[in-house]
């Protein structure tokens, strides 16, 4: 049986940051919970909350289910996550530059070059660019998961258009709302400042033709994409406009919005589409989510493009691998962040560790995301395991595996009462002029018993995350 | 403002008032059906779709004009872009993608119709009478139009919700009195008739003006009062020349705003001018048929205007 650590409980005692809200919870009986739980849930379905997080599909219209208890992090816990999690930004964008550039790392032989000009994330395209301030990834999601008191290991990295960062905003509001004393009793750092500070990174990263004031817009799919509320919410919170790619065309050396008083030039984009849509001319012909000729616009520094094109080749499972060695390469530092020991099975003496202990491993595949796609050896029947094991012998170079990792539990209100339930941490690392991260991030939390998957699409929820002042 | 977002806006109102007009046109042919008349049952239903401009449609899909499959068509029917179902449903996507240029009491009017819309459609037909489906339709559309007025900001955006409900209001009135047209047309004789006073009567009840007509005038229904009243009196809110006054208000607003003249604001001017100058004599010159058609054309024209000004965002 493997010991989870309880960010709670700790040896039968309370852990401080968790002491008033042991009081809070032993205080609230079960149907004043019923009640609260009711009116999250419809507040929730009022503002019209809805969304999948990145890559996880499902129904657009599904409600996440929220936790109203809250995951608690010390001050000091976090100062060291946010120095973790701010190296590992800078490291991933000095990669970004480099392998766009010369490619330092490679020819040191740190990294294979396969992984970095095969991958298909590689963007050709726009090799030799250098974005505005050197910044590739202006968003990077960091998926975290904590295993004791002071072990903290990385699953993975999202440097492209990372989503969820409204159920952060959301979750606090609610929570705000709903329990006011908590909030009065326990010294909460606050999260509403991220709006504000993602507007001024994705500002001071204008390009060198941009002069005054900058026009940033939020470029979206449209409202039949799954994440459509947080584009709004935040283009909303931002005060800027959300646009399509037919509210906007290439004209001479700009891009432009169509607005009432005529065109508007347009000098930041926060897309939130994929690489593969942004320019039919560029990229994929027959996308209509984009726009014709904005390729050109950018490398000739008429706009800035956020995440830029190509950001993704930095956050593919095979490349994770190599973070580390990013953080030595670049910044000549020790990673304060781990990653999680992992193998290739494209290599053969990983592949054979991993096919002699697959009932012990998580296996994934390279690409994938969404919880889809995955083996939890030591959740999984015999003949789940063969069948996998005959899936990663057919390709093994699309298979990584990982330890089983003993996922932190927080108190999670289930029908029975509160019981201990396991969870994840993905911060939103905000990277332009400077590099800022608001206290707190987005905790999804498995609801079933016993489950390590903390996806929404396989029964995951969310909670409000706190960082408390020192 | 994007053009997109107020495109959206433009069509949020064009399409509640729409769905208005389909529920006004229900009320008129049901009304007209009651009556026994020498075109017969089937003639007035017809006449209905050609001034709703469906008729192609709707034979397509049905065949003959039956009541019942015409009721369907203009309330139910999602392949009737026209149709109450269509209008209050695209009028509610239409707010979904701005949500956050409408207020909360807005988006809720608009959510709320849709909700119950699908609940109807979820009601056994035999349950719903034609009457209640009119109403519910007009007393939606009300809300809607009340939480705009009572919460909206009057900026830009309010100016373009207010241009679509008075263009698509200005085309549906006059299609709405073309119905006389069609159904009065093949009997000349009629003309002047108790026949034809109770389907002039038909058509004020169905613009909820009936009341408000004989405050107006009095006496007695004749076609030429009710021209005036529907046509030239800027006193009655639905009628042509209220209309046009206030999509000249509202471009007026839109120009000074802007800083900058436009030509929508000119054509305007003059089709508000041409229509203050006008009699109702004139108006039976021409031949109200004529008048009518004349007048939707100018609207629609009117409309292209507005969606190049300020809808497309092209270079101008």
């Amino acid at each position: 049986m493997t010991q989870y650590f309880n960010e709670m409980y700790q040896g039968g005692k309370v852990r401080p940051p968790y002491a008033r809200l042991e009081d809070w919870m032993k205080a609230m009986p079960a149907e004043l919970r019923t009640l609260k739980q009711a009116e999250a849930e419809d507040l929730f379905r009022r503002i019209g909350i809805t969304f999948a997080v990145y890559g996880e599909g499902g129904d657009p219209d599904r409600l996440i289910p929220f936790d109203m208890f809250p995951r608690v992090f010390t001050g000091a816990e976090w100062a060291r996550l946010e120095k973790g999690i701010k190296q590992r930004a800078r490291a991933l964008n000095a990669f970004l530059v480099d392998v766009y550039q010369r490619g330092e790392i490679v020819r040191a032989g740190r990294v294979p070059s396969r992984l970095v000009y095969q991958n298909e994330a590689y963007e050709k395209a726009v090799a030799g660019i250098k974005p505005p301030k050197g910044v590739y990834s202006h968003i990077v999601g960091i998926d975290i998961v904590r295993t004791g008191p002071d072990e903290f290991f990385v699953l993975e990295d999202n440097c492209r258009t990372p989503s969820g960062v409204s159920y952060m905003l959301e979750n606090r509001e609610i929570m705000m709302r709903m329990f006011p004393d908590l909030f009065r009793e326990n010294r909460i750092e606050p999260v509403d400042t991220y709006p504000e500070i993602l507007r001024r990174t994705l500002a001071s990263v204008a390009p060198e033709k941009c002069t005054g004031e900058p026009t940033v817009v939020l470029l979206t799919p449209g409202h039949f994409n799954s994440a459509y509320y947080e584009h709004s919410f935040l283009a909303d919170l931002m005060g800027v406009e959300l646009v399509e790619g037919a509210d906007l065309f290439v004209q001479g050396e700009f891009v432009w919005m169509r607005t009432t008083e005529g065109p508007k030039k347009v000098d930041v984009i926060y897309r939130r589409i994929d690489d593969a849509f942004i320019d039919p001319l560029c990229f994929r012909p027959d996308s209509m989510l984009g726009v014709p000729g904005l390729m050109d616009v950018y490398r000739s520094g008429g706009v800035s493009i956020c995440s830029a094109p190509g950001a993704g080749v930095a956050d593919d499972k095979a490349v994770y691998t190599f973070v580390p060695e990013m953080v030595r390469f670049y910044l000549g530092e020790e990673p304060i962040l781990q990653n999680v020991p992992t193998w290739q099975c494209g290599k053969a003496d990983d592949l054979r560790y991993v096919l002699d202990n697959l009932s012990e491993l998580v296996v994934k595949e390279v690409h994938g995301s969404g919880g889809y796609g995955m083996l939890v050896g030591p959740k999984s029947s015999k003949d789940q395991v063969e069948s996998f094991r005959a899936k990663i012998l057919a390709d093994p170079g699309n298979y990584i595996a990982q330890p089983t990792l003993a996922l932190s539990t927080t108190p999670t209100f289930v029908a029975e009462g509160v019981a201990p339930r396991h969870v994840d941490l993905r911060p939103y690392c905000l990277v332009g002029e400077r590099i800022e991260l608001v206290p707190g991030g987005l905790t999804r939390v498995a609801l079933k018993e016993g489950s390590l998957v903390v996806n929404s699409s396989q029964g995951g929820g969310v909670k409000d995350t706190w960082v408390l002042a020192e | 403002m994007l053009s997109r977002t107020a495109d959206n806006l433009f069509w949020i109102a064009r399409y509640m008032e729409r769905a208005e007009t389909a529920a006004r046109f229900l009320e008129v042919g049901s009304r007209i059906a009651l009556l026994p008349s020498a075109g017969g049952y089937r003639n007035e239903w017809d006449s209905l779709l050609q001034a709703s401009g469906n008729a192609d449609a709707f034979a397509r899909k049905y065949g003959d004009p039956v009541q019942r499959n015409i009721e369907s068509f203009l309330f139910f029917d999602r392949d009737n872009p026209s149709s109450v179902a269509s209008c209050i449903t695209t009028a509610r996507e239409n707010g979904r993608i701005v949500r956050t240029a409408l207020t909360a009491q807005v988006w809720d009017a608009l959510n709320t119709a849709f909700q119950e819309l699908r609940q109807l459609e979820r009601t056994s037909r035999s349950e719903l009478e034609l009457s209640r489906l009119t109403e519910w339709t007009m007393r939606h559309a009300a809300m809607v139009r009340g939480a705009i007025e009572a919460t909206l900001l009057r900026n830009d955006g309010w100016d373009f919700l207010n241009l679509g409900y008075h263009l698509e209001r200005a085309d549906n009135t006059a299609r709405l009195m073309d119905v006389k047209y069609y159904v009065l047309l093949p009997k000349v004789e009629f003309v002047g008739s108790g026949l034809d006073n109770y389907q002039w009567t038909t058509l004020l009840r169905a613009m909820s003006a009936h009341r408000a007509f004989h405050w107006a005038y009095g006496g007695e229904v004749t076609a030429a009062k009710i021209a005036h009243f529907l046509i030239l009196n800027p006193q009655c809110p639905r009628s042509l020349i209220t209309c046009v006054e206030e999509i000249s208000i509202h471009l007026n607003r839109l120009a000074r705003a802007y800083g900058a003249t436009s030509e929508a604001q000119a054509r305007a001017q003059d089709m508000l001018a041409a229509l203050e100058a006008t009699k109702v004599e004139d108006i039976f010159d021409e031949g109200l048929h004529e008048f009518l058609s004349r007048f939707i054309r100018e609207v629609a024209g009117l409309g292209s205007l507005v969606h190049e000004t300020y809808l497309s965002g092209d270079m101008r």
